[in-house]
């Protein structure tokens, strides 16, 4: 498990980058936290002609709050999300998600950026992204663009990304007042990757859910919102409704076999999650089984 | 037998000075490893080294038609590369049978594929290169022409007529069948009030060493030795192996084993890229270095289990259980794993169902059968599992039956601690073990009534925990009787050679090998107590034929217990040499003199009459001032193998108190306790160190470890990221209890501790989760126990 030979260079800044992707083709990949990409390297999944590095420029780092919104540098690492009191405040859903991203070696070499750029089907911070209603904020040589995270994220491993262009921050809406976060996957151990978990986000008013966002991950080629199941739950909670909701996830979602679990047991926990969600939402005891 | 005591009041033997046997005293060797000091296979390199690369099949069952490596050879840093047939010139083959084990047959194996692959994963050819990364660019432009062949992938169907047999000259895919028939079984079925019965399923798993298998052979032309530097637990084996199939003398053999990080079994076995890579050290005369990427690990260190096991149990309305009864097929790959051979867990199986239980009547059947999939061998606790699950399991449903609770059937059934030495019904012979009084330790650890008491309550709030038991005994110090009598060339004695320096220094020799078990602490351990000297006195040196007695090394749960008793037994040796040395240089009577802390004391009085030091510069400088006609003798040599029996069975019970999640599958591990009874303790973290590692690798058998073939023999989870090892964060606490039941087959009274763990973990956890679903009379006899089966079980998908 060695990976064939490549080209590496450093680059000083996004600009540098650029430049170098745009110079390498096809066959230049960039290099963040290197948790995802060095293993399909050294797996032989994949080989390239250049690794353009950006681990050095610190203008991608940190985390900062902007009248109602929070930026994040796409070379935030993983470990910096988990103790950032900004992100604890202001998206705490995405501060329950990154303590269940794999495990502390990694979370201090992993980075948002290079996460979203991977575009992990079963990575909860795509989902995360998604229920939080997501601005990515991306560096091409033709200038920076900023894309919806609903139309970022395109299938297993795609996303909007050009070969030359570069993921440089992400955008949050800070938590509005009324709004709570649920999360919750099911992995088999600690830190896997989750056969099925959900990021959620919405307005509890009384018995109802406002504005929910439903976002299913591990189950699918990307991570899946559900609008037919969160529609439903605007209605007032009843059993009925929640069981309504539950049927509609078999439309919304499009659950995998793999020797992780059969689509089936997928179907069944996503459901099973669905409940846990709205009960906690609700501030109600969670249903005896 | 004794309680194993927590506090002593009062002094004891052990507040004399230098005894360290029953001490938690830390290994010697912690220091460096924990510094990153170790000296692994992997980390070594040589002048002129070589790496070498395997090419390996990618398909189940293949012919070779061709292997072009042209275009392969002429990339940059490539030194040879070279096919089976080449090889094949330089190094014979071999076949994996042992005699006792009557009929077992086996093919001839290569150590690359002749003309035809047996397995994903065997290598067809090997590139030798100046790196790896080199040899694995050059890998990518061999070309082998295969035709693909029907693979053998289901044990089920392996006996079929229908199915291909994959070494036609050997007639089928059976390799080996034993059947057992002891006591009335029949009647006692015909008689029993119930029989309960059930279809025990294991799944495949593997040993995930940390360090995989290593190795750097090193043919030396000019004085015509071969020097293998290997991760391996039986250095003299390995010694004799290469030098058979390399047409060498053994004396031409060196075999250096240094620090190996982890071997469960996994690396005491012959494997064809250890061979090849000897062979090509010699063919090309210079270093050549092989060590397993993990895809490889996955693919060709042994995997072990993989039994499907009908078992039937006869009980009486009063618990009595009067018979067992068991049928158990196991797939072991296309050949038989050489020399230890491939039947030896179905074996075991055989052997150990219903050992712990006074049940007279007990027959089994056991089919060993080849098919397309990686070799199957001896792991962790061989055959124990297996046994284990299927007769506790039982045991459990005959409870449930006659609706006993199952601790009363436990105590209605084993047998009495006073009931030794007696015998089994498949033959075991036992010396003396103790399962009740480990059973009543167990539930008073737990305590068991109010933790059922916990289990009602919280069942009536939906809350499903379960309690499951499993007893257990273990096969340790094994005596030829495993291999020797079968005619593998693998030592069941042991050596220790101890000696005193000029500086009084003490140096030690074993032929026990170290993986982390801890061999190197407890032999240092034993020869300071024997001798009275302070342990960072003694220094250990383990693993290299050269320079160790001959002897079998580390597996079968065999240090303790036999390189135990040789360095007890040294140590006895040299002290006595020291003594006589003393008494001739003090004119004093041997029989007055005592070693206490390193010096020469007068025994009655405890006045220091010489330091060792002095002792050792008069021996080795002034020899010309001892009396005349007295040599002194600074070294002792000591060999033991066990005599009486040919086994020495340890017994034990473990248990597990989970939750299961009956809306998602999921199971949460509480806590888990393990009573053992490994006879003297040496030293008390080393043993609970080694139980609760072994209840580990068990739990992940229960819960997580699985190699999953599909129909094809193709291995599809050969990652980390899909081999799903336990890891601390689902572990629960597992408290270890003790019961001392010294064997009397030598003076130190220690037998093995390094299996117990493994061998009941996953029949208890397997039991505790039936116990957990019982209101929905759901009842899951196969493991790993995944969510995916319990929702099955419970009709939920
Ligand atoms: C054992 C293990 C367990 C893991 N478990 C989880 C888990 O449970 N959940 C989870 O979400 N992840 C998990 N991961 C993945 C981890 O989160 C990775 O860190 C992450 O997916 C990739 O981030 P990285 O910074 O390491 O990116 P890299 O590996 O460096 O890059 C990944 C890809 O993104 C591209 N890329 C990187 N940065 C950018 C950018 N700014 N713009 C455009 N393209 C870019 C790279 O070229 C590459 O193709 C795990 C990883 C390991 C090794």
């Amino acid at each position: 498990m060695k990976a064939a030979a490549f080209n590496y260079a450093r680059a000083a800044s996004v600009d540098e980058a650029v430049q170098m992707l745009v110079r390498g083709g096809g066959g230049a990949k960039l290099l963040a936290g290197g948790q995802s990409l060095l293993p399909a390297l050294n797996l032989r999944l994949m080989s390239l002609d250049l690794l353009v590095d950006i681990t050095g420029i610190a203008a991608l780092r940190g985390i900062r709050v902007e009248g109602g919104t929070l930026k994040i540098g796409a070379m935030t690492r993983h470990a910096d999300l988990l103790t950032s009191p900004e992100i604890a405040a202001h998206a705490p859903l995405l501060a329950k998600a990154i303590a269940h991203v794999a495990h502390p070696a990694i979370r201090n070499r992993g980075t948002i950026g290079g996460n979203l750029a991977h575009a992990d089907p079963a990575s909860e911070l795509p989902a995360c992204m998604l229920a939080l209603g997501a601005t990515l904020v991306i560096q091409g040589p033709s200038g920076q663009r900023r894309v919806q995270a609903a139309d970022f994220f395109l299938g297993l491993y795609q996303t909007a990304l050009a070969p030359d262009e570069i993921l440089i921050a992400i955008e949050l809406p800070a938590l509005a007042s009324g709004e709570r976060a649920f999360f919750h996957e099911y992995a088999r151990r600690m830190g896997d990757y989750a056969i099925v978990g959900l990021a959620a986000q919405g307005k509890p008013a009384g018995d109802r859910i406002d504005a929910l966002r439903l976002v299913y991950f591990g189950v699918g080629e990307r991570a899946g919102s559900c609008p037919a199941a969160a529609r439903i739950l605007q209605q007032r909670h009843s059993p009925a409704i929640l069981a309504e909701a539950q049927a509609a996830l078999a439309a919304d979602l499009q659950p995998q076999n793999d020797h992780q679990a059969s689509a089936a047991m997928r179907l069944h926990l996503a459901r099973t999650l669905l409940a846990r969600c709205v009960n906690e939402l609700l501030g109600r005891a969670e249903a005896s089984a | 037998m004794t309680d194993a005591p927590t506090t002593r009041p009062g002094l004891s033997e052990l507040d004399r000075p230098n005894s360290y046997i029953g001490r938690a005293v830390p290994r010697p060797n912690l220091k460096r490893l924990m510094q990153g000091r170790g000296q692994y296979v992997s980390d070594m390199s040589l002048p002129r080294m070589a790496h070498v690369v395997f090419l390996r099949s990618p398909y189940a069952h293949a012919r070779i038609l061709g292997i072009d490596s042209a275009e392969a050879a002429a990339m940059p840093g490539v030194i040879a590369i070279v096919t089976g047939p080449e090889l094949a010139k330089v190094c014979t083959p071999w076949v994996g049978v042992l005699s006792h084990l009557k009929g077992l047959k086996s093919a001839p194996q290569y150590p690359i594929a002749v003309d035809r692959a047996c397995w994903q994963g065997e290598a067809v050819a090997a590139i030798v290169a100046t790196s790896r990364a080199a040899a694995e660019d050059a890998a990518e432009r061999v070309m082998v022409d295969y035709e693909e062949l029907e693979p053998v992938a289901d044990m089920r169907t392996a006996l079929d007529a229908a199915t291909p047999v994959i070494h036609p000259e050997l007639g089928d895919n059976l390799a080996f069948e034993r059947n057992l028939d002891a006591g009335a079984v029949d009647a006692a079925f015909a008689e029993a009030d119930h029989v309960v019965e059930a279809e025990f399923v294991f799944g495949r798993h593997t040993g995930v060493t940390l360090e995989p298998r290593s190795i750097l052979a090193d043919w030396n032309p000019g004085d015509e030795r071969l020097t293998v530097y290997q991760g391996t637990q039986a250095p003299h084996m390995m010694q004799n192996i290469f030098a058979k199939h390399l047409a060498l003398d053994e004396s031409q053999v060196r075999v250096v084993c240094k620090d190996v990080g982890g071997s469960f079994g996994i690396k005491v076995h012959v494997y064809a890229d250890d061979m090849a890579t000897a062979a090509l050290s010699k063919l090309l005369r210079r270093p050549v270095k092989f060590v397993a990427d993990r895809l490889e690990s996955f693919n060709t260190d042994i995997h072990a289990r993989d039994h499907r096991c009908k078992g039937r149990a006869a009980v009486k309305a009063d618990g009595t259980i009067t018979a067992f009864e068991i049928d158990d097929l196991t797939g072991i790959g296309p050949y038989s794993v050489y020399p230890r051979t491939s039947a030896i867990e179905a074996n075991q199986v055989v052997n150990l169902v219903g050992g712990p239980y006074t049940t007279p009547n007990y027959r089994a059947r056991a089919r060993v059968v080849f098919q397309n999939k990686n070799v199957t061998c001896q792991y962790r606790a061989v055959g124990h599992p297996i046994a284990c699950s299927v007769t506790e399991g039982l045991v459990d449903l005959a409870a449930a039956a006659i609706g006993m609770d199952p601790a009363d059937i436990r105590r209605r059934n084993l047998i009495a601690d006073d009931a030794y030495p007696c015998a089994s019904p498949s033959g075991l012979r036992f010396e003396a073990l103790s399962h009740h009084a480990a059973l009543d330790k167990l539930l008073a650890m737990m305590d068991y009534s109010a933790l059922r008491a916990e289990q009602a309550a919280l069942r009536a709030k939906g809350i499903h925990r379960g309690i499951g038991l499993a007893s257990f005994i273990e096969v340790t110090n094994p005596s030829p009787a495993f291999y020797g009598v079968g005619g593998a060339r693998i030592s069941s004695q042991d050596g220790v050679a101890v000696r005193m320096d000029a500086t009084g220094a003490i140096i030690c020799q074993t032929s026990i090998t170290e993986q982390g078990q801890g061999s190197e602490a407890l032999t240092a351990q034993i020869v300071a107590s024997m001798l009275g000297v302070p342990m960072s006195r003694v220094r250990v040196t383990l693993g290299d034929t050269d320079n160790t007695p001959y002897g079998g090394g580390t597996w079968a749960s065999r240090g303790a217990g036999i390189g135990g008793e040789a360095a007890l037994q040294a140590g006895k040796q040299l002290r006595r040499n020291i003594l006589a040395a003393a008494a001739s240089i003090l004119q004093a009577d041997p029989d007055t003199l005592d070693i206490r802390d390193g010096k020469i004391i007068d025994a009655a009085t405890g006045a220091e009459r010489v330091p060792l030091e002095e002792l050792a510069r008069i021996v080795y400088y002034r020899p010309d001032t001892l009396p005349p006609g007295f040599q002194a003798e600074m070294m002792a040599v000591r060999h033991f193998v066990p005599r009486d029996f040919p086994f020495a069975f340890t017994n034990g019970i473990q248990a597990s108190w989970l939750e299961v999640d009956t809306e998602t599958g999921f199971i949460t591990l509480l806590n888990h306790w393990v009573v053992e009874d490994c006879g003297t303790i040496i030293n008390p973290q080393l043993v609970d160190e080694q139980i609760r590692g072994g209840v580990v690798q068990g739990l992940g058998a229960a819960l997580f470890e699985h190699c999953r073939y599909d129909e094809r023999g193709q291995l599809t989870n050969a990652t980390m990221a899909d081999y799903l090892v336990p890891m601390a964060a689902e572990m629960p606490d597992i408290d270890v209890g003790h019961i001392v039941s010294p064997t009397k087959d030598g003076e130190l009274g220690a037998k093995g501790a390094g299996e117990a763990g493994t061998a009941g973990a996953a029949a208890c956890v397997a039991n505790a989760v039936n116990d957990a679903l019982s209101p929905f009379g759901a009842r899951i006899t196969e493991i790993p126990l995944t969510p995916e089966l319990i929702l099955t079980a419970l009709g939920r998908i």
